[in-house]
């Protein structure tokens, strides 16, 4: 019994023209849901070495789809560049994140008209995700002019007074996905998405790329529960 | 490298699978992350030192099987196929074409078997071991597939003995 197919060759061809459908899948970014799912929380009582594995793998997948798309970038494939939102977002992270007196226009306190006055404006149900969990805790948030219409604009900080903004935009077309992005503009670090009718872009001027995505990864997760 | 770091580099080749089995890109990716969710919490059955790929494999044939179930029953293409091609076709991008639609009308379980030998590069066995059926049954699969692809890539019923042309 031979036990090397490939040794046939008509089988040899066939398999050269499956590899020529298929491989440039090889090439595409993990998609931002793949990567997100696997970094969520075990949801039984499992080993900590466990959990923790998987957290790596969220990380890396988040890494490694903004490797792949540095990859794919390179490839003869022509990759649109970083879109005029995520520097969009990346100058109004550094424009109001410094603020210490104004840095949003609606408090958390009034989180709810906040978020209903956004979703208006819009023209798109928007949320602020919370990210207490993972120390971000929501100051508020603003309506910013954008390219394609009004934008929302959330700011989070630490106790430490660290702050991250994301910045929520409605997108043209519908039921796109991108995967995970990163973008460095200046000296803001910025991941951005595209997640059905809206784009997202979160940034800091703090968080450097692996921390980013933790906070991106939750950011998604509590936007697609 | 450990486990984590091991699967994070799978998931293209995943992916690609999933591709060719699944069809379009949804539904394929769908298909990966049930896979990853249930491989996750499935983690403590992965003996170590065995092969983590061929392991994911196994793990993202039996979610494939069961999402199978839960849709609609496949439509066996057993009997009746209508002709995709015509014969002596010379242009690579529309056999290529008629290969990826001549391979979705493949039965999922011939369908899987080709892939896993013919895309995955894998041995009988390793298929055999993937979707854990006899090595047997996996050669006879093989054979009903490559069959019906020739047959329909061909034009031509099942078992004329015309050769694939797909590649020169």
């Amino acid at each position: 019994m031979d036990n090397t197919p490939q040794d046939d060759a008509e089988l040899k061809s066939l398999s050269q023209a499956l590899h020529q459908l298929y491989d440039p899948v090889l090439d595409e970014p993990v998609p931002a849901r793949i990567a997100a799912r696997i970094h969520a929380q075990p949801r039984h009582g499992r080993a900590a070495a466990i959990a923790a594995g998987w957290v790596m793998v969220g990380v890396c997948v988040g890494v490694f789809a903004g490797w792949q798309l540095r990859a794919s970038r390179s490839a003869a494939t022509v990759q649109a560049e970083v879109p005029g939102f995520v520097k969009r977002a990346a100058v109004a992270h550094a424009t109001y994140s410094p603020e210490v007196r104004h840095p949003v226009e609606v408090g958390a306190d009034q989180e709810q008209h906040l978020v209903a006055w956004l979703s208006k404006r819009l023209g798109a149900q928007v949320r602020a995700p919370k990210l207490d969990a993972i120390g971000y805790n929501l100051i508020g948030g603003r309506l910013l002019p954008g390219d394609n219409g009004p934008v929302a604009h959330f700011m989070y900080q630490t106790e430490k007074g660290r702050r991250i903004t994301l910045y929520v935009r409605t997108e043209a077309t519908e039921n796109r996905e991108t995967a995970f992005r990163y973008a460095s503009e200046g000296n803001v670090n910025v991941f951005y998405w595209i997640d059905r009718k809206l784009g997202y872009a979160l940034s800091s001027a703090d968080l450097g790329r692996e921390d980013l995505i933790k906070v991106a990864n939750a950011v998604y997760q509590q936007l697609n529960p | 490298m450990n486990d984590a770091e091991s699967i994070v580099e799978l998931i293209p080749r995943l992916r690609r699978y999933a591709r060719a089995l699944a069809g379009d890109r949804p539904a394929a990716d769908d298909l990966v992350q049930d896979t990853l969710e249930r491989a996750w919490s499935k983690l403590h059955l992965y003996r170590r030192g065995t092969d983590l790929r061929a392991w994911l494999f196994t793990v993202m044939h039996n979610v494939y099987v069961n999402q199978r179930r839960a849709a609609r029953p496949s439509s066996p293409l057993d009997e009746e196929m209508p002709e995709l091609a015509q014969p002596g076709r010379e242009i690579d991008a529309l056999v290529l074409r008629d290969l990826d639609a001549a391979i979705r009308r493949l039965p999922p379980d011939q369908r899987e078997v080709l892939l896993l030998v013919a895309l995955e590069d894998m041995s009988y066995s390793e298929a055999a071991d993937a979707l854990e059926i006899p090595i047997g049954t996996v050669m006879s699969r093989l054979a009903r597939a490559r069959e019906k692809l020739r047959a329909m890539l061909s034009g031509l019923p099942a078992g004329s003995g015309t050769q694939l042309k797909i590649v020169k």
